[in-house]
């Protein structure tokens, strides 16, 4: 049956890609076009006292320039879709209002002919500021000192305590206590390409286009509807090609709203590309919590109880999700094990900072880190092999569905297997002993290792802020040509080709004639997105359960064509045949409407006379013509799906990382790296392989690269690429991924998602490597980044 | 104070007059319209601009379009022949070497740079010349096995 399903098909994206003939949102060219450029503050904290654009606005060639004051009233705030108890939601106007937040805060909009001159005229703006003291370190911001938002009277965003299990008495019948601070730095998510907003206002029909580089179209609609003032049913939005998300297009932005209103203001066309360091700036960060971990441990290796206190930075505003993005770490705290009380407490804190929320992983890779951390911590402490503690806490296959004191159901799962797997797969033993070798000789080398397990396929809408099902037409046009119409809005994952591997399997056609369609609110059913691993687990299976209506009608025209109960037909690669008993007895008769003379030019008829199969191709036509339908059958050939699954999927694996250290230079170096990843049943291995690569990439950059560094004014000290250390293709080694299989139950394809396994997954082992590395030096724990320097320090000091 | 220039890009010369201050990148992106090429950083390190002038792979960010006055350009636009894809660009089809596919034209570009000098070169050459070009989504693995494939079809 499945001609496409679990091979690697290239990818049908991929053509126009390749050939720099893709759109994205800067290649949309359209007529008479205004360009808009923003005056951000360079003050982390300070009082506008006045705006002077006198200069800017006589400049020629500029349209309008705006400013908070002229649209305070006019545009909505920001919003925040995260509802925590007592959570306090500052007011986030889209442009500041009497006071700037953070560095790069948006404080004035210029708006030209040109996109030149635009930048000038913004040059040409003068602000009066009047600085203010700056908190820019979370811990301190928590401690109280200069106040974020002042009518708040604190820092403190809210406070929240999330596990089961009674954690003093868990803790108490330790036998040892470790206890280790960590910091989890605040990364940038940087997709390639910037974020970008083309908006086009019709006066005539008082609609508006937006063009955003965004990961959810109809959520953005909504938002944006709101924000603007305009009926939702007036507002099509459209993600062209979007180069890259990480999260951080997962997400309501300012500016959105802006070009929207603008161009309504003015009837024109209306388009803002994000510089890079205004995506440094302004588009939304990742990580940013500092946390202390307390476990508790028997003599024997087994966790009693865990307890992680943490403070999480959220930036001077609350953006789309940023205060529910720790509540995810407090979920994902039992990490692989059974672990039996586990409390999480966190504060989440006002920073004059950009926003911190879902950058790949969201809140996930911090539990992780910390659970596997710890791990180590253990097996340190207790002088056990790091193997040997992962071991002893495992659930067994058999103990699933899995109950863990965060409070989850995890789905499936073989821990052991994927472990097992990536032991030999690294030659562990061997690994161990030649790192024996290599201290005997003095050299540093250093092995770690992850057994992780994530949380995916987001979600039941139980658990989260706007709805977590997902949806898919699928239709077959007259022609036979498939079209799949997914809420979900892939920007790199391929889900073009997966879902058509989907349809042309389930339909028995070819995969050349399936078109997915996605990101365009006017075209495409009201969907949900692409986040949080959630695509091909709740979107794919929309998809298939779409195409299972679709041929229950299917079969039904194939019956009353061929004359037969429904329950004669059978289908098989694309074909409805009636089954030879049922043949011999109904006969063969003509068609119960007799079929005219067809006029020039009409579609062409389907010859169903006496016929014993039909493709499902053809019954399409027959749906479409209409004229030999069973009673009470609606013409056409399309089914729509909005699929809720029951829970998340729950994702695992073992990576392992051997590492050496120059003693010299503090140099890092990844000399192996090995993947066993288990994403329940896979669609296109090659895809699965790329997401795996790419997420172990972003995991190398933040163990070893990655920090967005403000000063304790606020300044950014990270502002561009130049600055910002993203890896490069010479510092990676060469991955050996392998995969176990363990399906899920809560979808039919058996799917559990796979795009950020590598982000959650990875970043403890390369850190456990080093630290293993640095052991004999009496090193227990190193904060990330790892960069040479601090290596460098322990070795000579 | 407007200059006037002529470029050959992809085999077809165009004039133009130009501001000098205008990037190389906004004139092929704005001017003539060529939008495959793309602007990651503005500073030279993501390499999404990456185009062939005279043959050499440069970072059209931050070149002047005036300094490539009597130039050849190539853009990922002009890369394939005849409609047949470069042996870069279906390297990177096949080894799937792109997922969201920003930085895949200044990538190819670079990439068939690397296969010119050195038609059989290493996974650590390939690397080593990739260096200039930023890629965040597929851990460049698939993109070192892309001009693997290249190099061996480009040599067969």
């Amino acid at each position: 049956m499945s001609k496409y399903v679990g091979k690697s098909i290239k990818r049908t994206e991929d053509p126009r890609l390749i050939k720099g003939l893709a759109h994205y949102v800067d290649d949309v060219r359209l007529p008479d076009t205004l360009h808009v450029a923003f005056v951000r503050s360079i003050y982390a904290h300070a009082r506008i006292n006045a705006i002077d654009t006198t200069e800017a606005a006589s400049t020629p060639g500029v349209v309008a320039v705006y400013t908070g004051k002229d649209i305070a009233e006019k545009v909505g705030p920001v919003p925040c879709a995260a509802a925590l108890p007592d959570l306090k939601v500052p007011d986030y106007r889209v442009l500041a209002t009497g006071k700037a937040l953070f560095v790069g805060h948006p404080i004035a909009a210029v708006v030209a002919t040109d996109r030149y001159v635009a930048r000038d005229a913004a040059d040409l703006i003068s602000v009066d500021y009047e600085e203010l003291p700056v908190v820019v370190d979370c811990e301190q911001a928590a401690q109280g000192g200069a106040l974020v938002h002042e009518s708040f009277g604190d820092n403190i965003a809210y406070r929240l305590t999330s596990g089961e299990g009674d954690i003093e008495a868990a803790l108490k019948s330790a036998d040892k206590i470790v206890s280790q601070k960590m910091v989890h730095q605040r990364l940038a998510p940087i997709a390639m390409e910037p974020r970008g907003v083309l908006a086009r206002y019709f006066p005539g029909e008082e609609e508006l286009t937006v063009w955003s580089s965004t990961q959810i179209p109809h959520l953005l609609r909504t938002q944006l509807a709101i924000m603007i003032g305009i009926p939702e049913n007036k507002l099509r939005v459209i993600t062209p090609e979007v180069g890259g998300g990480f999260g951080s297009k997962l997400n309501v932005y300012a500016e959105e709203a802006l070009l929207g209103w603008i161009s309504i203001q003015l009837g024109k066309p209306a388009k803002w590309i994000e510089s890079r360091r205004e995506n440094v700036q302004a588009t939304i960060h990742g990580r940013a919590q500092v946390g202390t971990v307390e476990v508790g441990c028997k003599n024997d290796g087994t966790i009693t109880g865990l307890r992680y206190n943490v403070v999480a930075d959220l930036g001077a505003y609350h953006q789309l999700l940023t205060p529910a993005i720790p509540t995810l770490t407090g979920l994902m705290l039992s990490g692989a094990y059974k672990i039996p009380a586990i409390q999480m407490n966190v504060t989440g804190v006002f920073t004059n900072k950009m926003s911190t929320d879902a950058y790949r992983g969201a809140g996930r890779p911090e539990a992780t880190y910390v659970v596997e951390r710890v791990m180590d911590i253990v097996a340190a402490e207790l002088k056990m092999d790091p193997v040997e503690v992962r071991r002893k806490n495992f659930p067994k296959a058999d103990e699933f569905p899995f109950h863990t004191a965060t409070g989850l159901e995890y789905d499936s799962g073989d821990y052991e297997a994927a472990l097992a797997k990536a032991l030999n797969l690294s030659g562990y033993q061997a690994l161990r002993a030649e790192q024996a070798k290599a201290r005997s000789e003095g050299k540093l080398m250093g092995i770690g290792m992850s057994s992780y397990v994530e949380i995916c396929a987001l979600g039941p809408s139980q658990a989260m802020p706007a709805g977590g099902w997902e949806s898919a037409t699928v239709r077959i046009e007259p022609t036979g040509k498939v079209t799949v119409m997914t809420g979900a809005s892939p920007h790199g994952q391929g889900q073009e080709t997966s879902f058509a591997q989907i349809a042309a399997d389930e339909l028995g056609v070819d995969l050349n004639d399936v078109t997915v369609i996605h990101g365009d609110t006017a075209i495409v059913q009201y969907g949900i997105g692409t986040f949080g691993s959630r695509a091909t687990a709740v979107g794919g299976t929309a998809v298939f359960v779409a195409i299972q209506k679709l041929k229950e009608k299917a079969g039904k025209i194939a019956a009353h064509i061929m004359q037969c109960d429904a329950a004669n037909v059978s289908f098989e690669a694309g074909k409805y045949s009636r089954q030879a008993a049922s043949a011999a007895a109904a006969g063969t008769s003509e068609p119960s409407v007799p079929v005219g003379e067809a006029p020039a030019g009409a579609l062409p008829e389907p010859q169903t006379n006496g016929r014993t199969s039909l493709t499902i191709q053809e019954i399409a036509l027959a749906a479409h013509i209409a004229k030999e339908l069973p009673p009470d059958t609606e013409p056409g050939l399309s089914a729509t799906y909005f699929f809720e699954p029951k829970n998340f999927t729950f994702p695992f694996g073992t990576h392992i990382c051997v590492v050496e250290i120059d003693k010299d230079t503090g140099d890092i170096k990844i000399v192996k790296y090995v993947a066993v990843d288990d994403c329940g049943k896979v669609i296109n291995p090659m895809l699965v392989d790329g997401q795996v690569h790419g997420g172990i990439v972003q995991s190398i950059g933040q163990a070893l690269y990655e920090e967005v560094v403000y000063d304790d004014q606020g300044q950014l000290v990270t502002g561009e690429l130049m600055d910002y250390a993203l890896p490069k293709a010479s510092q990676l080694p060469w991955f050996e991924t392998d995969r176990t299989e363990t399906p899920s139950p809560v979808n039919p394809l058996g799917v559990k998602g796979v795009g950020e396994a590598g982000t959650i997954g990875a970043t403890p082992a390369i850190v456990n490597a080093v630290v293993d590395a640095l052991s004999p030096y009496g090193v227990k724990h190193l904060d990330m980044p790892v960069r040479p320097e601090k290596v460098w320090q322990i070795i000579k000091s | 104070m407007k200059q006037a220039i002529s470029i050959n890009v992809n085999g077809v010369d165009h004039a133009a007059e130009v501001e000098p201050r205008l990037l190389l990148v906004h004139y092929l992106r704005d001017v003539l319209g060529l939008t495959g090429t793309h602007v990651g950083c503005e500073t030279s390190i993501c390499g999404a601009c990456t185009i062939l002038l005279d043959g050499q792979a440069v970072k059209s960010c931050t070149m002047l379009a005036v300094q490539a006055n009597g130039s050849n350009v190539t853009t990922i636009e002009g890369l394939a022949t005849n409609g047949d894809l470069h042996p870069v660009q279906e390297g990177f089809w096949e080894k799937h070497g792109l997922q969201c596919g920003y930085c895949t034209p200044g990538m190819i570009i670079a990439a068939s740079q690397i296969i010119d000098r050195n038609p059989n070169p290493s996974r650590e050459q390939i690397r080593h010349g990739l260096d200039g070009n930023l890629c965040r989504c597929t851990g460049y693995q698939h993109i070192v096995e892309a001009v693997e494939y290249a190099a061996r079809k480009a040599s067969a």
